[in-house]
């Protein structure tokens, strides 16, 4: 067996050394754990003091010998795009061309605040949730270019004793009017020098704009398609093993005894850990459950390892649990009338009187939707490497939170947070999942009992078994109509599980949030509205899934508009337009906010339609489903053309329509729509999770059914042109394409689907 | 027992446990991480490589099943700084996400095209390595693109 501390006979690993100098540089000199990390950097020498040209200007800037353009990517990147679209923003503010710039990640390092005792992140919000990352540094990233350009001239304008007004900037030179040039790179140490102003610099108007809003391919495609990209499971620490544990599969079901003998009896196999969860009952703030770690030389040690454990545990007080008496309760729980004592409704929102808009209507229209507990099912499964060695900790991992997690591990180290550090390596998807640090207490906690470093790795088995689920839900939608088929009520109440299950975090929300959003149209369209939440207690942990509460609710939302429109005789596209009335800026408090412009919605809509012809028949045998949806301050609109043939679903066509505020990256954002459009077609199609006797029945690829190549369609994806600040698309892409799907369904063959997965229904 | 075989053109003897799977040799033994984890019990196929030019999920393949045989993982693929033609299309379509499935979906085209060098849409459509992000039609794409370029280089 060889041995891992020693490099093999095809070591192709690069060492790049990284740590937290007093600087905090980018890349610099030697870590005390000889790191090997790939993060999309290449490996560098120990940096030298003594070059005549290049530099770091500002934090996020530096410049190469041979005049080479460097800019740190602050962003955890999973997949959305943020290791590309936030060093454009620096780009174009700095003023140089994207094929000078090269990218490099940076790391997560805390600095003194401002008040010299608090601590904050150097580099600004580094993670990756809410779609919040090209907002947030929309003003503050190109800021930080225009700073460093500022710098620049600055230091040219010295040298050449002119003012900086008069000299231009272009290819990564500082122009002077007589035609003489100076590089960045020439210029780069004494610029650093210069102190730079206090206030906001000019920035550039968006006409003059040669990087944003061009196609820009992702920073790091090299890397990826050689197989040198570096993916948190790809991490290495020198002397680390390899873990893997049996974790409880009852919730909150705790260890009752295990025989390790035949474990510790498997060549390779070094050491078994029980690591403790919370108790029944108790709020989940670091992992999930009680746990046996194998500790072994490599991974199928490891997993040989915990074959061979004994382990038995106690059922838990959710054994009885099933997804039939889930949905029981939750039918139960809407029968009930609000006012009705034992009624579990808390009001999210209550406009006019809908009860009384019920009573007077001319007509009622009432329907429930179901939707499933999804996984995340990330395509890297969740995993950790960590060593903790003389108060120091080193921990590499495919995050989404990074302070939460540097947190987390000073909390479970017992050590101060300045000495975590924390490396952020590209992440294989996180879609939410990894805004949990629940792997990574696994993996300190482990670390810390072997004295060793280590790697632990989580199959796809464990990751669907244990992870933090999109919650089940039912939906009841109830629309009042009067005699001439004008909605006067509307409401919507939904028995979910409750997202404040077991976290602590969520004691003082309310229990509708992640769950119900009560500015979410026809809300403040429609006079008498009303929406509510009825908690349900169920065994299985609440997460964050791509798009959550929107996700969740404009199923049901948008299934129903078409529903209620077929019902009365109105075309779908006009009835949404009509309860989104005039254009005008709604309040809106939710994350996304502070307003919702129904115009910009109604134009995404009608786009979707023009594009899709919806005004034109469908060919025969074929039907037409459309859906809009806000979701985090982005506005979109899916048009989907299907038809069934045998049960057989074929979806022909599929247009969507989005709204981000400029856009700063096409190619990406057009990625992202497709992708959270596929996303929520494979949703919709075929994936549940469901429980019985309190244990999760999937287990792999094989019965928690993704997309594949065969039943994903072309997604023609259509930016809506604008110049206000921009959102971010990572998430928008996912509501709307569900009952966009399901509606284009219902109008292809008269069955509408109320419950998802699709699954077997159209057969 | 030593497994002997051959990995991205050296040779390699392996006196460890011949029943690891390839995947876990490449990745722990070899240090070769373009190759990467997803299932385990290949339904992913993140794990692809080429065993004899064939497309192989080397989750489920132990080393005894190597012996005497010629392995190309991702690293392998280009010739030094030449890529190709699927990771050129690859870059050139702007094809991967987070990028995870992507090694294995390469070697799947790679393995594609040296059987079938012009690709039909339906025989596109016979690769079922998962994309969690969804990545698909630019795949698709892409795979077209890759057997332009090969038919312009004259080889691949």
């Amino acid at each position: 067996m060889s041995d891992p501390t020693k490099p093999s006979n095809v070591d192709r690993r690069d060492f790049v050394r990284v740590s937290l100098s007093a600087l905090g540089g980018l890349w610099v000199g030697v870590s005390p754990y000889g790191v090997s990390t790939r993060a999309g950097v290449r490996s560098t020498s120990a940096r030298s003091t003594s070059t005549t040209d290049g530099g770091e200007i500002t934090i996020f800037v530096r410049i190469d010998p041979g005049n080479r353009i460097v800019i740190g990517a602050r962003g955890c990147e999973i997949g959305q795009g943020v290791r590309t679209s936030l060093p454009m923003l620096v780009a174009e503010e700095l003023d140089v061309p994207w094929t000078m710039v090269s990218v490099e990640q940076l790391p997560f390092v805390l600095v003194p605040g401002r008040d010299g005792k608090s601590l904050r992140s150097k580099y600004g919000d580094q993670g990756a949730g809410g779609s919040t990352s090209v907002s947030d540094g929309w003003e503050e990233l190109r800021q930080a270019g225009a700073q460093a350009r500022w710098l620049l001239r600055e230091s040219a304008a010295r040298r050449w004793s002119v003012s900086a007004d008069t000299l231009t900037t272009r290819d990564a030179f500082v122009i002077h009017t007589d035609g003489r040039r100076l590089s960045y790179g020439e210029l780069a140490r004494e610029a650093a020098a210069i102190t730079p102003p206090n206030a906001a610099l000019p920035v550039k108007a968006a006409s003059d704009f040669r990087i944003i809003g061009s196609r820009v391919r992702v920073a790091d495609a090299a890397a990826i398609v050689t197989g040198r990209a570096a993916y948190g499971i790809d991490a290495h620490i020198p002397g680390a093993l390899l873990a893997v544990m049996a974790r409880s599969p009852y919730f909150e079901g705790a260890l009752r005894s295990v025989d390790d003998r035949a474990a510790r009896r498997v060549p390779g196999v070094r050491d078994v850990v029980v690591v403790r969860g919370p108790k029944a009952g108790e709020n989940i703030v670091h992992n999930l459950s009680d746990g046996v770690a194998v500790v072994a030389d490599d991974t199928w040690s490891a997993m040989k390892g915990r074959e061979a454990l004994v382990i038995e545990w106690e059922r838990g007080p959710w054994a009885g649990d099933s997804m039939e008496q889930l949905a029981q309760r939750a039918n139960a729980a809407l029968d009930t009338a609000p006012t009705a004592t034992g009624a579990s409704a808390v009001f999210a929102r209550r406009d006019g009187d809908f009860s009384r808009a019920r009573g007077s209507a001319a007509r009622v229209i009432e329907r429930r939707y179901a939707v499933p507990f999804l996984a995340h099912a990330t395509m890297e499964p969740p995993n950790c490497t960590v060593e903790v060695r003389d108060g120091r900790a080193v921990v590499i991992a495919s995050i989404q939170s990074p302070r939460y997690t540097a947190d987390l591990v000073s909390q479970i180290a017992g050590i101060p947070i300045q000495n975590v550090e924390l490396h952020l390596p590209r992440s294989g998807g996180g879609f939410g999942r990894r805004l949990k640090g629940d792997y990574v207490t696994e993996a300190v906690k482990i670390a810390m009992q072997v004295k060793r470093p280590v790697k632990l790795i989580w199959t796809r088995e464990d990751d669907l078994q244990h992870d933090f689920y999109r919650p089940f839900g039912v939906h009841a939608m109830t629309a009042a109509l009067d005699s001439s088929g004008a909605v006067t009520g509307w409401s919507h109440h939904v028995a979910a599980t409750s997202r404040k299950f077991r976290d602590p975090g969520r004691v003082g929300d309310p229990a509708w949030v992640g769950v119900c959003d009560p500015h979410a149209y026809p809300a403040g369209t429609v006079a008498n509205y009303e929406s509510a939440v009825h908690p349900l207690e169920f065994g299985l942990a609440p997460g964050w899934w791509r798009g959550p509460l929107h996700t969740f609710g404009a199923f049901a939302t948008e299934s129903f508009i078409d529903e209620v429109a077929r019902e009365t005789g109105h075309d779908a596209v006009a009835l949404r337009l009509s309860l989104l009335g005039a254009n005008r800026a709604l309040p809106y408090s939710d994350h996304g906010g502070p307003h919702f412009d129904t115009g910009r919605l109604s134009h995404v809509l009608r786009e979707a339609a023009r594009i899709g012809n919806w005004d034109t028949p469908a060919p025969s045998g074929r039907g037409r489903g459309i859906a809009c949806h806000f979701t985090f301050g982005g506005y979109t609109a899916h048009l989907m053309e299907v038809s069934v043939r045998d049960g057989r679903l074929t979806i022909h066509r599929v247009v969507c329509v989005t709204d981000v505020g400029t856009p700063v990256n096409p190619f990406g954002i057009e990625a992202q729509m497709m992708g959270g459009t596929l996303d929520g077609i494979s949703a919709a199609l075929r994936q549940e999770i469901t429980v019985k006797d309190g244990r999760v029945q999937q287990h792999n690829f094989n019965d928690y059914r993704l997309l594949r190549m065969a039943d994903a369609p072309d997604v023609e994806v259509h930016i809506v042109a604008s110049t206000v600040a921009p959102v971010g698309a990572g998430e928008m892409g996912v509501p709307s394409a569900l009952p966009a799907l399901t509606n284009a369904i219902a109008a292809a063959t008269g069955k509408r689907i109320r419950r998802l997965p699709i699954g077997d229904q159209l057969a | 027992m030593t497994v002997h075989f051959e990995l991205n053109g050296a040779p390699v003897a392996f006196d460890g446990d011949a029943t690891m799977p390839l995947l876990w040799y490449l990745r722990d033994h070899a240090s070769l991480t373009g190759t990467k984890f997803g299932c385990g019990i290949a339904a992913c196929g993140a794990c692809t490589v080429h065993v004899d030019g064939a497309a192989t999920r080397s989750c489920v393949t132990p080393l005894s099943r190597i012996e005497g045989r010629r392995v190309k993982t991702i690293e392998g693929l280009a010739r030094g700084e030449s890529l190709h033609a699927v990771q050129r299309a690859w870059i050139e379509e702007d094809v991967p996400q987070c990028g995870y499935c992507q090694a294995g979906q390469l070697m799947a085209a790679a393995a594609l095209l040296e059987r079938t060098p012009v690709p039909t849409d339906d025989d596109i459509l016979g690769l079922t390595n998962l994309c969690r992000c969804g990545t698909y039609p630019r795949i698709r794409r892409a795979i077209h693109r890759a057997a332009e370029i090969a038919a312009e280089r004259g080889t691949r």
